[in-house]
């Protein structure tokens, strides 16, 4: 049997962390296929539809990547992001989604280290957990 | 120091000794209106806007039902203010809420008496009507309900109440006080000055205080408080994962009666109703195609999980969401349950005060940094 290769969302802000992801590209850093990257302007424009949307299809991880606070384009996309991380994980938590499945950290520009060993660990983290209960359920439930 | 004033009535009488209050008020220029839950002509009680001191006779604010929530009758009267005074009867999950609403500019405050009445809970629409019919009165609802009688054939308050550890409102100008009353009587009680000055013109005295207030208030706050706890171990062993959360939500038809009712819903548009969820054929078809399904209506657990993220911290327990689901989804205990958890880690309590900020409108840089775990 094949190993369990988790998909993960992963909302990056397009200032810091995606072009973190860009950097590690060019550099050669190379990190698991596993992210499937959506390019957002800023962690503040994720709504917390998106990571519920993505949960309830089966993703079996959710990454927000954003700029570390002071750095946010928008001011305080990012703080604002903090919030409704820390609110919707009550609310994921509960039905056994939890923080180990959904993370929000922040990856600067000149990060791309960092995003390889970021995506690296969770993508590790994710294959130990086993695959998201809710892929079972499939389309019925959503 | 609050003020209270007494009000005795003879039996089958209460509401009559009542309505000279809000008579008291009107005709003396304290309010220009009252809102307050009165008889209707044949059946059932309804909040109605008063503004005549000749339609008093009618009040009925201790009837046990809520039809629907006051809190958003407060926010229809003053979202876009007359600039007349109205005073308010509302029970506590409705204060509570319009707390909640006032800081979401869906209630204006400024000219607005508010009036708690304590509450022993409420029926549901239809079981108040048998309740009328089986001749139960709002007298008769408050001599049982304070020996802990509130089950009458067939039905019993709502599993909102059973659960509700605010009997008594807060963060008003003035209660009317059962709890803890001796039978017979009622008080008014003024806890602002806008209260005193209004208890004042409405020439209602006197009578002393109602001396075993305090220690009923705390005793049914207590004995509500472990039932919530109990529902809350219930809740959370029942439903420990999506399939069991599917389950519990498998006759809801995605109708939104629910947050209709809700009075902390505040959207004014929902995004459940806007193009955003007018989906095309195709749509539709790729989605069956990730799995050969797809149950139509489809985004209900969409629906609730999104609601949960948008205002369980504003969730104040009313039970409204419960009362209006046609389909017999009790999403009270998911709703209260999530909020339990949602409110503990902002620390936040909805009702509690005007001036505490709605945890979603604000943000700090120093705060939640277990959230990602990263310090520079
Ligand atoms: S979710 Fe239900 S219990 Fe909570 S405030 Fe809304 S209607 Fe009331
Ligand atoms: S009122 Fe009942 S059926 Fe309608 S959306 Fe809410 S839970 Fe579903
Ligand atoms: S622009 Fe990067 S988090 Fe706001």
């Amino acid at each position: 049997m094949s190993e369990f290769e988790p998909q993960i969302v992963a909302f990056f802000c397009n200032w810091c962390t995606f072009t973190a992801a860009d950097l590690a590209g060019t550099s050669r850093l190379s990190y698991p296929p596993n992210l499937k990257i959506i390019r957002v302007m800023c962690t503040g424009m994720v709504d917390p539809k998106f990571v519920i949307k993505a949960f309830l299809h089966g993703a079996d991880g959710v990454l927000i990547g954003g700029c570390w606070p002071g750095d946010c384009h928008y001011i305080n996309g990012n703080l604002k992001a903090r919030r409704r991380v820390a609110n919707l994980t009550e609310v994921l938590k509960q039905y056994g989604i939890g923080e180990d499945r959904f993370w929000l950290r922040w990856i600067a520009a000149s990060e791309g280290t960092m995003l390889q060993e970021v995506a690296k660990d969770m993508t590790e983290k994710l294959k130990q957990l086993g695959p998201s209960p809710l892929r079972n359920l499939g389309q019925i439930a959503v | 120091m609050a003020k209270f004033a007494k009000v005795s009535f003879k039996k089958d009488e209460l509401n009559k000794e009542l309505s000279k209050f809000f008579k008291g008020m009107l005709s003396n220029g304290a309010v220009d209106a009252v809102l307050t839950p009165m008889a209707q002509a044949k059946k059932g009680v309804r909040l109605s806007l008063v503004t005549s001191a000749a339609h008093t006779a009618q009040v009925d604010p201790f009837a046990p039902v809520a039809a629907v929530s006051g809190a958003k009758i407060a926010s229809s009267l003053t979202a876009r203010p007359s600039g007349r005074k109205v005073a308010m009867v509302l029970r506590p999950c409705e204060v509570r809420a319009v707390v909640e609403l006032s800081k979401l500019k869906q209630v204006n405050l400024e000219d607005t008496l508010l009036i708690g009445m304590d509450c022993l809970g409420r029926y549901e629409n239809t079981d108040f009507a048998k309740f009328q019919e089986q001749g139960g009165t709002s007298e008769s609802f408050l001599e049982n309900a304070q020996a802990g009688k509130t089950a009458t054939n067939g039905f019993d308050i709502t599993g909102a109440c059973k659960i509700c550890e605010f009997p008594a409102a807060d963060k008003v100008d003035m209660r009317l006080c059962a709890l803890g009353a001796e039978s017979g009587a009622v008080y008014i009680e003024a806890l602002t000055e806008k209260g005193e000055q209004a208890l004042e013109k409405s020439g209602v005295k006197g009578g002393g205080a109602p001396a075993g207030r305090d220690e009923a208030v705390k005793k049914l706050a207590a004995a509500r408080t472990e039932a919530r706890d109990k529902k809350f171990t219930d809740i959370r062993a029942e439903i420990t994962n999506f399939e069991a959360l599917a389950d519990k939500l498998a006759p809801c038809v995605n109708c939104y009666n629910c947050r209709v009712a809700c009075p902390v819903c505040y959207c004014k548009e929902c995004v459940f109703v806007t193009d955003t969820f007018r989906h095309t054929g195709d749509q539709f078809m790729m989605w069956a195609d990730q799995s050969g399904i797809l149950k139509m209506p489809n985004d209900t657990m969409f629906f609730h999980l999104t609601r949960m993220t948008h205002m369980s911290l504003y969730c104040v327990g009313c039970g409204q969401c419960t009362s209006a689901c046609p389909n017999g989804v009790d999403p009270m205990p998911l709703f209260r349950a999530c909020a339990d958890k949602t409110q503990a880690r902002f620390n936040y309590q909805p009702g509690r005060s005007v001036d505490e900020e709605l945890p979603l409108a604000g943000f700090k840089a120093d705060e939640l940094v277990e959230v990602t775990g990263q310090v520079k």
